[in-house]
């Protein structure tokens, strides 16, 4: 899915790499724990969270992530917005909930990652 | 195993200071190491797995220590990981390597971090991995993170 469709379907608003909206994201994620990300394997893939600081850009950029998307209408600073464009990472807004926006996206076709059943729907940073 | 520095075949070396309770870089270091393994031509995965390391030791530092260093000598083969710090030490490493032991205080888990999963998803992450430390001085781990160019795995699995 592209991410001008992320921002379609959730009606999100576009916080830095506009420019970059074309890219296909190849799944999704959510967490609220940087370490969780930290030991999946999420290339091309939106991450969806509630968490507000630099390390989401920093933890995007190491995971080579496609985007982050801020749920809850998170006020986002903008030191995060500088740092997400300097690294040429698209940084989303949306007044939905988590759940609400994972259950958005899921309906419109784009799939968890890693993937269930497949082996690497456990913590598969080695795999 | 024998590092690519000891065998004198190291071909970039990289050094970054890393301050203590210093959110806002947080992380910096560890970008650079991502973008100096993509540069030499480190598989997607081997560059994952390092770039995860580095990051989650240069997390420990500013999350524990007064003040560390990350030293990252690269080969051709293989990268090696260093982060030395001067810090509070772990008086108990078995215990600290079990996933979900954390002293990291309230704010840093309000960050997303201090779960207690670094230092095992380091371990997880590296060919090899040992970790020193000494209570009242400071912490040292060492991480190996083989190159799987050669045999062509894709991007990521």
């Amino acid at each position: 899915m592209k991410l001008s469709e992320v921002v379609h379907h959730l009606e999100a608003s576009v916080l830095a790499g506009g420019e970059r909206l074309g890219r296909e994201a190849i799944g999704a994620y959510a967490a609220d724990l940087l370490s969780d990300v930290l030991k999946k394997t999420l290339p091309d893939a939106v991450l969806l969270t509630g968490l507000t600081n630099p390390q989401v850009v920093r933890t995007a950029e190491i995971m080579d992530l496609a985007a982050v998307v801020f749920v809850r209408n998170k006020r986002v600073t903008p030191d995060i917005i500088a740092l997400a464009a300097e690294k040429g990472l698209v940084l989303l807004g949306t007044r939905r909930s988590l759940y609400e926006s994972c259950g958005l996206l899921y309906r419109a076709g784009l799939p968890p990652v890693p993937s269930p059943g497949t082996g690497e729907g456990t913590d598969d940073a080695d795999a | 195993m024998q590092t690519p520095e000891e065998r004198g075949e190291a071909r970039l070396r990289l050094e970054f200071e890393v301050t203590g309770l210093d959110f806002a870089t947080a992380g910096s270091a560890a970008t650079r190491v991502k973008r100096a393994l993509e540069h030499v031509g480190f598989s997607a995965r081997a560059v994952r797995r390092a770039a995860i390391t580095a990051y989650e030791a240069e997390m420990n530092i500013v999350i524990h220590a007064r003040r560390g260093l990350l030293k990252v000598c690269v080969a051709p083969e293989a990268v090696v990981i260093v982060a030395a710090d001067e810090g509070p030490g772990i008086a108990d490493l078995e215990l600290a390597m079990q996933e979900g032991f954390s002293t990291a205080p309230e704010d840093v888990r309000e960050m997303g971090f201090g779960a207690g999963m670094g230092l095992p998803n380091m371990r997880r992450c590296s060919d090899h991995f040992t970790i020193q430390s000494v209570v009242g001085r400071g912490t040292t781990v060492r991480a190996v993170i083989k190159n799987d160019q050669v045999g062509g795995r894709g991007r990521g699995v």
